[in-house]
């Protein structure tokens, strides 16, 4: 009886799940689009795309903003299953092993010119995205994709200290990158968890490229990394969002448009550039192979370039936009910021990753896993404890069957 | 003895305070006006309002529940086939194929989910490369997805549903059976009628149990999921992000839903027993 | 009972199909990609190669120990008075012991994150007395703390089935034989409820040493655990299924290890299922 009538509660929440989503489905979020694009060639077509982007990375409706899904779905008649991942290397790992299943991605520029040398990407039809001529120049035909065959631009930024005023001594700050491994934050400071962001920290603070150009400097670069372990840093994505806002951490590197927002959130934070350079990147939209209705693929990259839509985006996530039109229509207060929107002599003082060799690529795979795994201090104590730990569990075995042996004998 | 009552029911204090606290906190949050997990800013039910247009969740929600009673119901039929297969086999072919099915009780569920995604990796390249050699023509790959999240999730509950099956239907008296077939039946009704209805309370509950562990897993959905995320995915990936309190909120539904369930069939089950506690009564008395 | 023999042990071929494919054939996977390198050439390097992660390994072997240490203590008494309840209330506790194991466990880890964060509502509650603020997140105490949430109902379970079957005449007669508390439970309780504590053990050790969610929400980010670093190699940073399934390997081994010391009865095994 008891069992049954669990049966029948679950069946009934089964029921409310499945029809709470339609009976929400409708929304008012609508957006006027370019003319001279038929955006509606798939209604009721039940077309359904998989579009997987970096979290917190798109306008998602929240505090009056647009709802870029909702608006593209209400337009286009276009499902969209829009799941998020948390950085470039997860991304990869997910497509190499069950690929064939996402529609539309946003890698960053090395990871597109790494999936397009592997062949995971399908060639875009410019024809079907228009929009992607208002793609400014600087963000075209880089050399992650010099012919602009696999990919269109959706942001890009630079990579910066994020850190609290009321913590953080600002006369530290001269350190420059050198802040993060400063004993004096142990316990606040925040780390990139990706190996490419944290590895071109290393390698800035060491004089090197951020492109390591050997096997021998992705070690030093590890070697550095490993030293930071003395200040006890979490490594964290899109987590830094609430420790820094949450005041749980005093600094952490992290992608401008991002400061930007948390800026917003916690005045206590600011934003700053050291003066050994950073990183420029560029995120792009592109199409993995195995996808399952490239057309509509190709309908949601340019309907991501649509002026309005870029513009919701660039307000929503403070990312600088690569369409030309949008900086412009931005609020003073984001087309001024001049982290958003670097002057030469900035950008001069800034690199944008390369695609490594696969020697190289797999070096710092793996050193990755060796910066992870290392401990600084307080090792001392584990070995010890461990061999007493197996000792006095194979002596409670043996005592045991010792026990048993002599019980069995009468 | 006073004493020892007064230590037990300290000791009990502790235990759930221990056991409730964190939880308690995390649905008193799930009112708060402000977004902060520790400042109190208010009452306010705008995270529940949130939550309920919160798509991600929501379908999530109907993932996790269609998958958990199709791997439910899939794990019960094979695995209760199974059990009265395995029961009919010797000694020998019973002890390993009972140790192969402990694999899965047993071993990390990190590994499950590990294995059963290389399996999908190879079986994507390998199957796929024969298909379209078999077809003549490039086959489109199967991505991970609700299959491959209904494989995983049918792997790990059928075990259970063995070992719940298994030994009630050692329990059984063979004779009943044999009995049947004595008076008529042919071996499927003997089977259907006699046979299955005393099995009936083993299956539910391990219908059951498969049920709860299918919408309760992660870590082997977090492997095999691909592209589809069950609730517990969401709320991962929920975590990994800008935390907003409608977590706490659908922690807060969650809790109140279980405690909903458990309590109503509680009544159930002690009503029926209070009834049949009182009809042993009557016939006492009319002996 | 010669005819329905042999025809009903087909009932079981659908499953065996099954667990060769989903059981077997996934664990054979395992292990051929564990012994071989990229270009699928046999090889040993992936296994020696985990030398170099054997604090990762250690550190969870202790941190998983002492989780189920801690359990066990804590959930031995509990048991116990649990079992010497009267049957209605037992049936109530057992309900309110394993209310809050049917919460996801990403949820409850969660609720301690927002605990024991260094503004989170302990460290306010010690600040109201002029304490702290104390580091408690990212501390492999942390950790430990919670595993131990986390599983301690696992452990509860299979004490309270053994222990509600130990008759307390049983105890009244020791004690009237002149034992005292001490050897009342050396002699006595420990024995009888052997069975449910190595359960117990098996069914917290588990979990704990392959957990990556409670170290990667409360560990911060040096406290990996063997379950992060597979994690890192199969759908993380790094990217390396040779290596991810060598770690898993030997995860195995650790594992079978430790079952080997506490429980192989499969009879008793499925009695807690």
């Amino acid at each position: 009886m008891k069992k049954r009538l669990l049966c029948v509660l679950l069946a009934v929440a089964l029921a409310a799940g499945c029809l709470a989503p339609t009976a929400l489905a409708e929304g008012e979020d609508a957006v006027t689009v370019a003319p001279g694009y038929d955006y509606t060639r798939f209604q009721g077509a039940g077309v359904t795309l998989n579009v997987y982007n970096w979290g917190e990375y798109i306008s998602n409706g929240a505090d009056g903003s647009l709802d870029v899904v909702r608006a593209f779905e209400n337009l286009t008649g276009i499902r969209v299953n829009y799941t998020t991942y948390d950085t470039n290397e997860s991304l990869y790992a997910k497509l190499k092993s069950g690929g064939g299943s996402y529609d539309v991605i946003i890698p960053s520029d090395y990871m597109v010119g790494k999936m397009a040398a592997e062949g995971m990407l399908e060639e875009l039809d410019l024809a079907n995205i228009p929009n992607a001529a208002h793609i400014g120049e600087s963000y075209r035909s880089r050399p992650f994709d010099p012919e602009n065959r696999y990919s269109v631009a959706y942001t890009w930024g630079l990579v910066c200290i994020i850190y609290n005023k009321t913590m953080v001594d600002e006369a530290d700050l001269a350190q420059g990158w050198g802040i993060l491994w400063d004993e004096k934050y142990a316990g606040q400071i925040l780390m990139f968890n990706n190996s490419r962001d944290a590895f071109a920290i290393a390698g800035k603070l060491l004089g090197h490229s951020i492109n390591p150009r050997s096997a021998a400097e992705i070690e030093q670069a590890a070697e550095k990394l490993k030293e930071q372990k003395s200040v006890r840093p979490g490594y964290v994505m899109d987590e830094v969002f609430d420790k820094m806002c949450g005041e749980e951490a005093a600094l952490a590197p992290y992608y401008v448009g991002d400061g930007v927002t948390m800026m917003a959130d916690n005045p206590n934070l600011a934003l700053f550039l050291p003066e050994e350079g950073t990183n420029l990147y560029i995120d792009a939209m592109c199409i993995p192979k195995g996808c399952r209705n490239k057309e509509a693929a190709e309908m949601f990259i340019n309907f991501m370039c649509e002026t309005e839509v870029a513009l919701a985006n660039a307000e929503y996530i403070c990312y600088s936009s690569p369409i030309a039109e949008v900086p412009p229509l931005l609020d003073a207060e984001l087309r001024d910021n001049e982290l958003m929107y670097p002057d030469e002599a900035l950008l001069a003082r800034c690199e944008t990753m390369a695609v490594l060799p696969d020697e190289l690529n797999s070096a710092m795979d793996k050193a990755w896993s060796d910066v992870r795994s290392y401990d600084a201090a307080g090792n001392g104590w584990v070995m010890p404890l461990l061999l007493a730990a197996m000792l006095a569990l194979s002596a409670v075995g043996y005592w045991r069957k010792a026990v048993r042996r002599r019980r069995n004998q009468f | 003895m006073k004493r020892r009552r007064a230590l037990s029911n300290a000791c009990f204090v502790l235990i759930f305070s221990f056991l409730y606290l964190p939880i308690a906190v995390l649905i008193a949050f799930s009112f708060n006006e402000s977004k902060s997990r520790s400042v109190w800013g208010g009452f306010s039910l705008k995270w529940y309002e949130n939550l309920f247009h919160n798509e991600m969740v929501l379908k999530s929600f109907g993932v996790s529940l269609a998958v958990a009673f199709a791997a439910a119901s899939v794990a019960t039929v094979l695995g209760t086939l199974a059990a009265i297969g395995i029961s009919r086999m010797s000694r020998r072919a019973r002890g390993v194929v009972m140790a192969v099915s402990y694999v899965p009780v047993v071993n990390p569920e990190i590994i499950t989910g590990v294995s059963l995604m290389l399996l999908f990796v190879v079986m994507r390249t390998g199957v796929n490369g024969a298909v379209s050699r078999l077809l003549g023509r490039e086959a489109e790959p199967f991505g991970f997805g609700l299959g491959t999240l209904l494989i995983a999730h049918i792997t790990f509950c059928l075990p259970y549903v063995i070992f719940n099956v298994g030994p009630k239907l050692r329990q059984l008296d063979p004779a009943i059976y044999d009995a049947a077939l004595d008076l008529g039946c042919s071996p499927r009704q003997a089977f259907f009628k006699v046979v299955l209805p005393q099995l009936t309370p083993a299956i539910l509950s391990a219908f059951l149990i498969s049920l709860t562990y299918s919408i309760d897993d992660f870590i082997i959905s977090y492997f095999t999921s691909g592209t589809v995320p069950t609730l517990p995915i969401a709320i991962y990936s929920m975590t990994k992000k800008r935390v907003s309190p409608e977590i706490n909120a659908l922690s807060a539904i969650l809790f109140v839903g279980i405690l909903a369930i458990i309590l109503a069939s509680n009544a159930v089950d002690s009503t029926r027993e209070r009834r049949l506690r009182r009809a042993a009564r009557r016939e006492e008395g009319r002996g | 009972m010669t005819p329905m023999k042999k025809k009903t042990v087909w009932a079981a071929s659908p499953y065996l199909v099954w667990m060769t494919a989903f059981i077997a054939a996934p664990l054979a996977i395992v292990l051929y990609f564990a012994f071989t390198d990229k270009a699928g050439r046999f090889t040993l390097a992936n296994i020696t190669g985990l030398g170099a992660y054997t604090t990762v390994f250690a550190r969870s072997i202790v941190l998983a120990a002492a989780a189920t240490a801690i359990c066990l203590v804590l959930a031995f008494p509990v048991s116990y008075l649990l079992s010497r309840l009267r049957p209605a209330n037992q049936r109530m506790m057992q309900m309110l012991l394993m209310l809050p194991m049917w919460m996801n466990f990403l949820l409850r880890t969660y609720a301690w994150m927002s605990l024991l964060e260094m503004n989170g509502i302990i460290n306010r509650f010690l600040g109201l007395f002029g304490v702290g603020p104390l580091h408690l997140i990212n501390t492999s105490g942390a950790v430990v703390l919670g595993m131990v949430y986390n599983y301690l109902p696992y452990m509860i379970l299979p004490l309270y089935t053994i222990m509600v079957k130990i008759d307390s005449s049983v105890i009244e007669a020791a004690q009237d034989l002149g034992a005292n508390a001490f050897r009342v439970l050396t002699r006595v309780l420990i024995p009888l409820s052997m069975p449910g504590i190595t359960t117990g053990i098996t069914m917290v050790f588990v979990p704990s040493i392959s957990t990556f969610i409670i170290s990667r929400m409360l560990g911060g980010g040096s406290n990996l655990l063997i379950g992060d670093l597979i994690e890192l190699q199969f759908l993380g940073n790094s990217y390396n299924y040779n290596l991810g399934s060598a770690m898993s390997v030997v995860l195995m081994a650790i594992v079978l290890l430790c079952m080997s010391f506490t429980t192989a009865d499969t009879e008793e095994m499925e009695a807690m299922v």
